[in-house]
């Protein structure tokens, strides 16, 4: 069989006209990376893999247009979480205005790939839901839009400006906070014997309470725990860790428990190993160990001691074009609102960040329980509240880390 | 039958009066060209798609240029300043240009940027930047000098020597800073030194990485070479029946594969349950959060990647060899070694190759199933991407695996040769 040059050049020139066509309307979807998993509550390998997965970009189909306008892509960490800003914010907004939204989960890698976005000059977020830390390097690195909180948002329905209503929780030009959450303790109660934990040393207290510990496989919170076990006051604990020596001594005291740790990516890990028995007590997010606890009936306490505050909210990337920033703003100005806020409660227990919202809290859309009492920022909760300090964070984070890694992997 | 034309030296010429040996270059050539052509798309596919990438990869693991980009007349007045052991700051011309450069880094919001990156090697320097940015912009650069003052004045840390040895130190264009970095060394003013133990990771990672690649690759070829064997010696019926079997996992998703292991393994899982329950053991047996559980369930995702090959080898030998071996005389086991395990090697080659090699590059599975211990460099390599967003070491750490596969792969073909790979 001889081969006719021109068959197969027609051929080629066939196949690679269809390979540009193809690219052509493939380019022009949004960078929608949804994981393979879908955006069930508490599981075990659903948020590890929203965490560490890079090869599952599933490119997710866009909802049918309700709506002339093209849906906004909203960011966010799956989970309880969207669900709860689904029910709360976008529901709603839908309902009244028609605009639709996408909701892609990839608030765990946001600050990579935004900047990945921003070197390749397209923007296909258009609001994205990080923690208070990533909101600062964002805003470092000026890939997020700065706020102007008293014009752009709306004010407290107690009167106060934004400004006021937020108060100290605007930890960032570019930030604008939603919840208040905390990395708290959560214990099997029927595996700690007969007196509960109250105290955060408990973690390192292997002779009254035996069993397996996990904490988070980066430095955070670990690390002021453990100095604040070995006898440091806590006023003074960041500038002890600030030193080679602190940073030492804290190693040293996780090193004393280090046969019964269990490390974890994802916040769904920890309940995860409570309800196996695989832990007696772990680190975790307030808001996991109450979906475990009260939707799940598992028999978990909570350890509130010691809790570590930190903030989840919006940010608006740079550089979006003047259309879809308008849509954004408006929605935003909606979503911040007093009475949005405290509606994300409903479902969810992680404190509206908002002052003006805290007494509108009610009760849980589905159980009907009251959520005042697991908030976080509920009085009888913060008796003893650490605040993440982000600028010795954003500071030591990578030395820190590379002892902490070394200690791990040692 | 023809008779063969010659020409005056004596060649041969063909039916249209050319030498044979050009008509015969100019065909070859045609079909050279044929193939090229045939294999163009996707030449130009994996030229775009991995190729180049590679090289910018390569190239943001010594690129260095956000310092001078942003700090040119710092970098500019620091070249004629070295770091005494006097511990003597630099001279105020160091600090006037410093202040001008940040003037426009602040009003650009890339003085942050280029604090981060210093961060990576000096803790402290970020927050000292992000603090002097929102200072320096109402100076004069005319009338508020001198700067040296002023400067230490807003922070005593900028009449310290670390700021500016870590400024002069990554000064240039490119630096090979990051490289030191992934090797477990510091770049500093007096060249590469040794960084502390507690800080070292990287080395004992590549270690570990290529140590339980070896041992997958190993176990796999354990586990594979008897599943091959009776897949291309058994009935058709049965033989087909175990294709489906190997493949099904292979079919389900990675995640699903990887979380069952966790329900098997963990310490209140399925086997140690099972294990406590006959009484063998009374207290669980640490089997997961370890190497040991990498290995395991990476193993068993990568076992099709060996069976596969091996099998496809395996069918083309012809089963009259063993049988002629047999009449001769040999042993099954005889038989065996001399005859058939010879022809079978070309198939574990190329299960071995392709199983080390993803093996190498993994990190889901080392990460839900590794605990601490058991995680892979690739681990690191996501986590410099995603969360400190280091890509510079990232991209060298990632340089290096490439370098490891390639040096690997090199003595793979000095001492088994890659002709020797066979896929069926």
């Amino acid at each position: 069989m001889t081969i006719n040059l021109k068959r197969v050049l027609a051929l080629l020139a066939f196949v690679a006209s269809m390979g540009l066509l193809a690219a052509a309307c493939g380019s022009s979807d949004s960078g929608d990376s949804a994981t393979e998993t879908s955006s069930s509550t508490d599981s075990t390998a659903d948020d590890s893999a929203s965490n560490d997965d890079a090869a599952a970009d599933d490119v997710a189909a866009a909802p049918a247009d309700a709506s002339d306008d093209d849906p906004l892509t909203l960011v966010s960490w799956g989970g309880a979480y969207q669900q709860s800003q689904i029910n709360a914010y976008s529901e709603p907004y839908t309902a009244t205005t028609g605009q639709t939204f996408i909701w892609d989960e990839s608030s765990a890698d946001a600050v990579a790939k935004l900047r990945a976005m921003n070197e390749a000059d397209n923007i296909t977020w258009d609001l994205v839901d990080v923690v208070g830390a990533d909101a600062i390097r964002l805003c470092d690195e000026g890939l997020a839009m700065e706020i102007d909180f008293d014009s752009m948002l709306a004010a407290g329905d107690d009167g106060s400006s934004a400004t006021e209503d937020f108060g100290e929780y605007l930890i960032s030009d570019c930030f604008i906070p939603q919840i208040v959450y905390s990395t708290t303790v959560g214990f099997r109660t029927d595996l700690v014997g007969d007196t509960a934990p109250t105290d955060i040393c408990a973690l390192f207290d292997t002779d009254t309470y035996p069993g397996k510990r996990s904490l988070e496989s980066r430095p955070l919170n670990n690390m002021e725990w453990a100095l604040l076990c070995d006898g440091v006051a806590k006023a003074d604990i960041y500038d002890v860790l600030a030193t080679d020596e602190g940073q030492d001594r804290a190693i040293a005291k996780l090193d004393t428990i280090k046969d019964d740790l269990v490390f974890w990516n994802a916040g769904a890990d920890t309940p995860q190993l409570l309800a196996d028995g695989e832990v007696v007590m772990g680190s975790t997010y307030n808001g996991r160990l109450f979906s475990a606890i009260e939707e799940d009936g598992q028999p978990i306490g909570m350890l509130w001691d010691a809790q570590m505050f930190d903030f989840d909210g919006w940010v608006v990337p740079a550089g979006l074009p003047e259309d879809r920033l308008k849509k954004v703003m408006d929605f935003l100005y909606f979503a911040t609102d007093t009475q949005r806020l405290a509606d994300q409660a409903k479902w969810i227990s992680y404190g509206p960040a908002r002052a003006s919202s805290a007494p509108l809290v009610g009760q849980h859309a589905d159980l009907g329980i009251d959520m005042a009492q697991h908030m976080p920022t509920d009085p009888a909760n913060a008796t003893n509240i650490f605040v993440t300090q982000y600028g010795f964070w954003s500071d030591y984070r990578d030395d820190i880390d590379a002892k902490y890694q070394a200690w791990l992997a040692g | 039958m023809t008779t063969v034309q010659m020409d005056t030296a004596g060649e041969i010429l063909t039916a249209d009066n050319q030498p044979l040996s050009v008509a015969l270059r100019k065909a070859l050539f045609r079909q050279k060209v044929r193939a090229l052509l045939l294999i163009a798309p996707l030449l130009l596919f994996v030229l775009v798609t991995f190729v180049w990438p590679i090289f910018g990869m390569l190239w943001r693991s010594i690129d260095n240029s956000i310092v001078p980009d942003t700090l040119p007349q710092t970098v500019a007045a620091l070249e004629s300043w070295t770091p005494t052991d006097s511990g003597e700051t630099p001279p105020e011309a160091v600090y006037a240009a410093f202040v001008a450069d940040m003037q426009i880094a602040a009003e650009e919001r890339t003085h942050t940027v280029v604090g981060g990156r210093l961060n990576y090697e000096t803790p402290g320097i970020a927050s000292k930047f992000r603090q002097l940015g929102r200072e320096v912009q109402d100076w004069d650069l005319a009338r508020d000098g001198p700067f040296k003052e002023k400067l230490i004045a807003t922070d005593e840390a900028w009449g310290e020597l670390f700021i500016w040895e870590t400024i002069n130190t990554y000064s240039g264009n490119y630096t090979t800073g990051y490289y030191a970095n992934s090797v477990d060394r510091r770049l500093t003013s007096d060249g590469i030194t040794a960084r502390d133990a507690d800080e070292s990771i990287y080395l004992r990672l590549f270690w570990r990485t290529i140590f339980m690649s070896i041992v997958i690759t190993i176990s796999c070829g354990l586990l594979g070479y008897p599943i091959a064997w009776l897949l291309a010696n058994t009935l058709d019926r049965y033989a087909n029946l175990l294709l489906i079997l190997v493949l099904l996992p292979f079919w389900t998703s990675l995640l699903v594969r990887t979380s069952a292991w966790k329900v098997l393994l963990q310490d209140q899982g399925v086997i140690n349950n099972f294990l406590e329950s006959i009484g063998i053991t009374d207290s669980p047996l640490p089997l997961m959060h370890n190497q040991f559980g990498t290995i395991v369930a990476m193993t068993h995702i990568l076992l099709p990647f060996m069976i596969l090959p091996m099998y496809s080898v395996m069918k083309t030998i012809p089963s009259s060899y063993t049988r002629a071996a047999k009449s001769l005389g040999a042993t099954d086991i005889t038989a065996f070694r001399r005859v058939y395990f010879p022809q079978s090697v070309p198939g574990i080659g190329a299960g071995a190759i392709l199983v080390f090699i993803l093996a190498i590059g993994y990190y889901i599975t080392p990460a839900i199933v590794g605990g601490s211990t058991g995680i892979f460099i690739s681990n690191r390599i996501a986590y410099n991407i995603s969360s400190t967003l280091n890509w510079g070491l990232a991209a060298a750490l990632g340089g290096l695996l490439l370098l490891m596969v390639m040096v690997l792969y090199w003595l793979y073909d000095r001492f088994v040769g890659i002709d020797n790979v066979k896929l069926g």
